[in-house]
């Protein structure tokens, strides 16, 4: 489809789907990547146990396999964009490797770069992340264009076997920024605290 | 040659209760790696990229998890804007980087990042120590784990290639 045909009519709208995939979180454990996505997590609601990144481009999946890996007993959410993941690829076939069943990768593809001027990404041309997803060993790939399969999709992040990854395409709105706190020793301490308790304090 | 350090690391990373262990192969950190491999207490995560292990350990300590990362120096490289990540949110992480181009280098194409290492470290706010004598690893390694874990800060070690015993491409 062109650029020209895309228009935000018919394309998912990001913060709708990124409030619906955080309904009734529960003990859910969130990463959310640089830019966009982390204002898309912080308008569904601040939460300790969102980590919403200011930088580590490319570093959001991994950031998840190492917190599925540390609990094994929690779902993890790995939230980003086109743009960081596509500067991540090879960690997909870090996960699929591994075969990691709490771990989720939800991919909110616009198609462009959204922080530096909407450039286009390679997904703009085809190139095809959830094949990619499905090639590199993940249990469970999709395209999502329709948000009654964003209600599924929650559904599989709480309780499906993983490690699940789901592109899901959005429109490639400029929307209000939506901030989280950026201090990242409190970022960091916060989740460390709501998911460990007082022992975060003693190691 | 058989160096008991490797398996000296390894007791090393279980005295110090390290539950994942990220690496790139490099040949310095082969016996290591078998250890690491053998032992279901202990998560071994191959990686594509050493970056990756940067970004592994920050979710492994949001999730309660000491990590360590082993990279030969060149992979360094490949690690320097994700290192912010730890530098900026006080993050622990230990490197134990194995060096290349540093002492009688067979490959000139090693020398340009072997001679980089130590700074791009430094530069990333990463502490920085070195090995240069087989008796010297495991003790030195126990610092940097000490000071990375009590004072929460990436550090690493750099074991040199005159101790590793330099590739020759001959044998």
């Amino acid at each position: 489809m062109s650029t020209a045909e895309r228009g935000s009519g018919g394309w998912l709208h990001r913060r709708e789907v990124v409030k619906a995939l955080l309904a009734d979180r529960g003990d859910l454990l969130v990463v959310a990547g640089l830019g966009a996505p982390a204002w898309d997590a912080t308008e569904a609601g601040d939460h300790p146990l969102t980590l919403p990144l200011w930088g580590g481009m490319g570093g959001a999946a991994m950031i998840g396999l190492g917190l599925a890996i540390a609990q094994p007993d929690r779902r993890v959410l790995v939230l980003t964009g086109d743009g960081e993941m596509l500067m991540g690829l090879g960690s997909l076939a870090t996960i699929g490797a591994r075969r990691t069943r709490n771990l989720s990768v939800v991919v909110l593809d616009n198609e462009r770069y959204g922080e530096t001027g909407m450039q286009a990404t390679h997904t703009a041309q085809g190139v095809d992340l959830a094949a990619v997803a499905n090639a590199c060993g993940f249990a469970s790939c999709s395209v999502v264009t329709a948000m009654d399969a964003i209600t599924r999709l929650r559904g599989d992040v709480h309780a499906g076997a993983g490690p699940l990854f789901a592109q899901v395409k959005v429109a490639a709105d400029r929307l209000p920024l939506v901030l989280p706190p950026r201090d990242a020793p409190h970022l960091k301490n916060r989740f460390r605290e709501a998911l460990l308790g007082a022992q975060a304090y003693f190691h | 040659m058989s160096p008991d350090w490797p398996r000296g690391l390894y007791q090393l990373l279980k005295a110090q209760n390290i539950r994942q262990v990220s690496v790139v192969p490099d040949a310095g950190h082969m016996e290591l790696i078998e250890f690491c491999e053998s032992d279901s207490a202990i998560e071994l995560v191959r990686l594509t990229t050493e970056e990756e292990g940067v970004a592994l350990a920050m979710g492994a300590w949001l999730g309660g998890d000491k990590s360590v990362l082993l990279t030969q120096s060149s992979g360094v490289g490949n690690c320097v804007n994700m290192l912010s990540m730890l530098a900026v949110s006080q993050t622990p992480l230990t490197m134990l980087v194995t060096m290349r181009g540093d002492w009688g280098e067979f490959n000139p194409w090693q020398v340009p990042m072997g001679r980089a290492t130590q700074p791009v470290l430094e530069a990333m706010g990463v502490l920085v120590s070195r090995a240069d004598r087989a008796d010297d690893v495991v003790p030195l390694a126990e610092g940097a784990l000490r000071i990375a874990y009590n004072t929460l800060r990436p550090t690493a070690l750099l074991i040199g290639q005159r101790l590793l015993g330099a590739k020759t491409f001959k044998d």
